[in-house]
């Protein structure tokens, strides 16, 4: 055996994007929080894939004679004087305002906010991304320049930004996704940025250098792939956030009607018969915070298994 | 040359057939498998293996120091002929406390970087009143008696030897005063580990202090609490070669000064050379040979450490073909059956793979684990 | 300056600036190379030696040129790289080469080991064709020791000495004739940097490489280098052939050192010489020769003037100046006219 080589036949472990995926599920699976958060969020994108097979969108119309603001399920009561009896038909979740059945008004809702959620938090990050990454590598004046546009967007409170915006773009689902994506994406540019920074510093990127790679190859081939771990787990636990931003924005009054079934809208409706009618901003509120906390938890989860700390 | 004679007396720490596992995700690691050590008084053993032979496991089942996912599955170790496998978590601690220290490889790491190297020394022998007391007062009158004998002591330290001889052990010390004896003993500790100026570096943090006085920090902090057993996992191998030299120098000259015993875990086999009095090769969680530091050397019997030395460069001997070991480490997940070292033994023939050999002795001191030699 | 050199190195500074303050004020210099002048032969092995932070690695940087040195001159192959921007190394980039010292850091994680290996020969055209990228690949896999059907793992999966040799396939993939090889074997267990050291020294012959070989280990150091450079806080002390080294040093800090390597031999063992105190700070350097605080031969000449390189035998450059005999502890003044 000639004494420079190891041992022929030498086996590995399997390996490939199959096992690093079934370890990231033995992980999640190890935790039971985080398997609880797993099912929430899952189960909420489900719902939503499938909520026009589940409700008929013409029940979200309305109609002067639907039973306003009542209650009438068999198993659960309230202690209120003088509810409304819904005339007899049951509803398991009450009516909203506008007397329509609200399990399936919130049924009908989940889908908007978590399209809304999704393409905020995803544009977000390929801003983030773009910009965050080519300040880092770039450094200097490009850099400088970013990070000052990024602080201006930081220094103006979230919320209120989003209300000049709707204000003077008008009120339509669009502008409420531009408007709360505007407010969001410095977090990425910032996020992304610092892990770029930290990861231009390494063995691999000198190498690359030594190697003759250009300099857009090495950003965007080698070292972004490497940095999105933190994004992604940002991103899941965003979801819960910008849908809470989201919702409130419509509470405060700025949808482009108040009749489109959203939670936040739901909420709305309910607070001004919040003695009469508990159940229209206790559900809406509920699901809410179930989809929140379900992708808080994954996004812990998340963290957990991109962690180099913790694995194997 | 030094010949140290091995002390006939009862040696201070003895392991016999320590089995250890780790559970991972992965599969069971089997990482000690039957671990045999032996640590006589005022010796240092070198305890020498590559990487995942499991040495620092050793010395951390040894500690009680073992990470959650591992499990203790057999075997004794006995301290003084104490089994300390078989203690409670209290007394294990306590037995930390005063009777094992750890040096670790990398100072920078290990120490607190907030806290000065004075409180730090301190923190141990004052945070268990009980425990220490007695033997901070008595480590004080001692010193002061010493004083005494070489000339009449001032009146502040005469005065100061009266309270001290009058002090009621079953009273509670003060905390000023305990710390105060604490503080002098810990200086006491920083001189002898030649530290310059020990008053300042009392209060000096870690990042102030350079790589080699760090290190010799960290042995003071361990030696402060005169351990029985002192286990040094490559504490110099983060270091330059010169502050080595200065590290093992020290080592040395406390060897004489100090009673205590040392496991020193190294890979370095210049270091083993350079200080110790016996040798222990590790290999995949065996212990697979044993002997006095010159006779290992001059006659290894086991084909692994006979490879070993082979493919050790030298300083001192022009370049020649450098012979490596065939093959690779073991997974332990899955460890070759028999004896751990076949698949790259040259040497190997056909109950190899079958029967594992035992420890036997070849020689007076000098233990092998290998089929060609018994077993 | 000799004609087989590959490699010139020409009174080479590289400094950092120290910045404090609120406005990012430069108020120092960390003179990590502080003046080296060296020649690589074709073919050779060169080793430069030092202790943390005598400035080896940042010369090995600097002589690829990942960075550009504050002073002084690289001339390779005749040409002079010493400020070549991005476009015009490009053509000389896939001659000279880097092995980095940790080898779980060097390789992209995300990236298989076939396409480590292809992607270099792709920018710099070795190959015409994808096919042919993989099958050199293939090869340069297998000479190194491993298996073809690793290209397709990730380098989280090998050991460390089995990304050392993915490294070293790596960086002959572009064909170079210069490799400088940065502690490369420190981080491994000693049989398998037995098994790295044999690998470069089989390489070197087959591919006629040079290398410039950096480490802290003398041991290791003696038995792949032809010739060795001892650094000491920025600049090169001694240089002279490897055997040469061992047995007859010259310079106080060489000797120091060698007396200060533990020798794998009981019946060797010795009183280790302990070299006394720490090495200065590389920002405040002390005038005169630098390691006279540390030095048991100084006197006040050598507080006065900083040393030039002499020749105090033939083929051996010290920077000292006397030319002591250790073993009877004398010494005279060095004879610059030899």
């Amino acid at each position: 055996m000639a004494s420079d080589q190891p041992t022929p036949g030498e086996e590995l472990p399997p390996s490939g994007t199959a096992a690093e995926v079934r370890y990231g599920l033995h992980l999640l699976w190890e935790n039971h929080l985080v398997m609880a958060g797993v099912i929430m969020a899952v189960g909420s994108v489900v719902l939503a894939l499938l909520s026009n097979f589940l409700v008929n969108p013409s029940a979200a119309g309305t109609n002067p004679n639907l039973p306003r603001l009542c209650w009438n399920n068999p198993f659960v009561n309230w202690n209120i004087q003088g509810i409304n009896n819904c005339g007899g038909a049951v509803f398991p979740l009450g009516t909203d305002y506008y007397g329509r059945d609200l399990l399936k008004m919130i049924v009908l809702a989940i889908p908007l906010d978590l399209q809304v959620a999704l393409e905020v938090v995803a544009s977000a990050m390929v801003i983030g991304v773009v910009f965050g990454s080519v300040a880092a590598y770039a450094g200097g004046l490009i850099d400088e320049l970013i990070l000052r546009v990024t602080d201006v967007f930081f220094a103006v409170p979230g919320i209120l930004l989003a209300i000049v915006l709707m204000t003077i773009l008008g009120r339509t689902i669009s502008n409420l996704t531009i408007a709360v994506l505007i407010t969001w994406w410095p977090l990425y540019v910032r996020l992304i940025r610092s892990q770029v920074l930290s990861e231009k510093e390494k063995p691999y990127v000198e190498a690359l250098r030594a190697m003759g790679s250009s300099r857009p190859r090495i950003l965007f081939r080698h070292i972004v792939p490497n940095s999105i771990y933190p994004l992604l787990v940002q991103g899941t636990l965003d979801i819960g956030s910008v849908i809470l931003t989201f919702s409130t924005l419509v509470f405060l009054g700025f949808a482009p009607s108040p009749v489109i079934p959203e939670l936040g809208n739901l909420a709305n409706q309910g607070i001004d018969h919040i003695a009469t009618a508990p159940w229209l901003m206790i559900f809406p509120g509920l699901t809410i915070l179930i989809i929140s906390l379900g992708f808080n938890l994954l996004g812990d989860g998340l963290r957990d298994i991109f962690d180099p700390r913790l694995r194997r | 040359m030094e010949i140290q004679q091995v002390a006939k007396s009862t040696p201070v720490l003895e392991v016999k057939d320590l089995r250890v596992v780790f559970n991972t995700y992965a599969g069971v690691v089997k990482a000690l498998d039957g671990v045999e050590l032996t640590l006589n008084r005022r010796e240092i053993l070198g305890l020498v293996g590559e990487s995942g032979c499991g040495k620092s496991v050793t010395a951390l089942a040894i500690g009680g120091l073992l990470p959650e996912n591992a499990k203790i599955i057999g075997g004794e170790v006995l301290l003084e002929n104490r089994d300390l496998l078989k203690e409670t978590k209290r007394n294990l601690r306590l037995t930390r406390l005063t009777a094992i220290s750890f040096v670790f490889q990398d100072p920078m790491t290990y120490l607190n970087p907030v806290l000065s190297i004075g409180s730090q020394i301190t923190e141990v022998l004052t945070s268990d009143r009980k425990v220490f007391q007695k033997e901070l007062v008595d480590y004080r009158l001692d010193e002061l008696h010493r004083m005494e004998q070489k000339g009449d002591l001032p009146e502040a330290l005469r005065v100061e030897k009266d309270r001290l001889k009058a002090f009621n052990q079953s009273a509670k010390l003060p905390r000023k005063e305990l710390n105060r004896l604490a503080k002098l003993r810990a200086l006491d500790y920083l001189r002898t580990v030649k530290l310059p100026d020990p008053e300042r570096v009392y209060s000096m943090y870690p990042f102030e202090l350079s790589g080699g006085m760090r290190q010799r920090a960290m042995i003071a902090m361990a030696l402060v609490r005169r351990p029985k057993v002192l286990l040094a996992d490559e504490i110099t191998t983060a270091l330059d070669v010169t502050v080595q030299a200065q590290v093992l120098k020290l080592l040395r000259e406390l060897k004489n000064e100090i009673d205590a015993s040392a496991i020193l875990i190294t890979h370095d086999l210049g270091v083993v050379a350079e200080i110790c009095d016996r040798v222990a090769v590790m290999y995949a969680g065996n212990i697979i040979e044993v002997a006095e530091v010159n006779e290992l050397f001059s006659n290894p019997l086991h084909p692994y450490t006979q490879g070993l030395l082979a493919s050790v460069p030298r300083p001192d001997t022009a370049a020649k073909e450098l012979k490596s070991i065939a093959g690779f480490v073991p997974n332990l997940i899955f460890p070759p059956s028999g004896c751990r070292f076949h698949p790259r033994c040259p040497k190997k023939f056909d109950r190899c793979p079958a029967v594992k050999p035992p420890l036997v002795e070849v020689s007076p001191g000098h233990k092998v684990s290998c089929l060609l030699y018994g077993g | 300056m000799k004609s087989n050199s590959l490699l010139e190195v020409d009174d080479v500074y590289k400094w950092f600036p120290v910045k404090a303050g609120l406005l990012s004020r430069t108020v120092g210099q960390v003179r990590a190379v502080d003046g080296v002048t060296f020649q690589v032969r074709k073919g050779e092995t060169l080793g430069i030696v030092g202790e943390s932070g005598c400035g080896k690695t940042t010369l090995g940087r600097t002589v690829i040129r990942l960075t550009e040195p504050t002073k002084g001159s690289i001339i390779f192959d005749g040409q002079d790289v010493t400020h070549l921007k991005r476009g015009g190394m490009k053509n000389l980039r896939h001659r000279m080469q880097i092995v980095f010292q940790d080898p779980y850091a060097s390789l992209d994680p995300r990236q298989t080991v076939g396409s480590a290996l292809t992607e270099p020969m792709r920018i710099h055209h070795i190959v015409n064709s994808r096919s042919e990228a993989r099958i050199r690949a293939g090869e340069l896999i297998s000479r190194v020791g491993l298996n073809p059907d690793h290209l397709a793992r990730f380098p989280h999966e090998f050991s460390g000495g089995q990304r050392q040799r993915i490294a070293v396939a790596r960086a002959l993939a572009v064909d170079p004739d210069f490799i400088v090889l940065d502690e490369p074997t420190s981080s491994l267990d000693v049989s398998v940097q037995a098994q790295i050291l044999n690998l470069l020294k089989s390489l070197q012959k087959e591919f006629n490489l040079t290398f410039l070989f950096i480490s802290h280990n003398l041991a290791v150091v003696r038995q792949v280098c032809h010739r060795i450079a001892v650094m000491y806080l920025g600049r090169i002390v001694e240089t002279v052939e490897t055997e040469t080294l061992y047995t007859t040093p010259k310079h106080p800090y060489t000797q120091a050192l060698l007396a200060s390597v533990p020798i794998p031999d009981p019946a060797r063992r010795k009183e280790l010489a302990v070299l006394e105190g720490d090495v200065p700070s590389p920002v405040n350097i002390p005038p005169g020769c630098r390691f006279r605080a540390r030095c048991a031969y100084a006197t006040e000449k050598c507080a006065a003037l900083s040393p030039p390189m002499g020749q105090v035998r033939p083929g051996q450059w010290i920077e000292c100046l006397y030319d002591i005999d250790f073993e009877r502890g004398t010494k005279s003044d060095l004879n610059r006219a030899l």
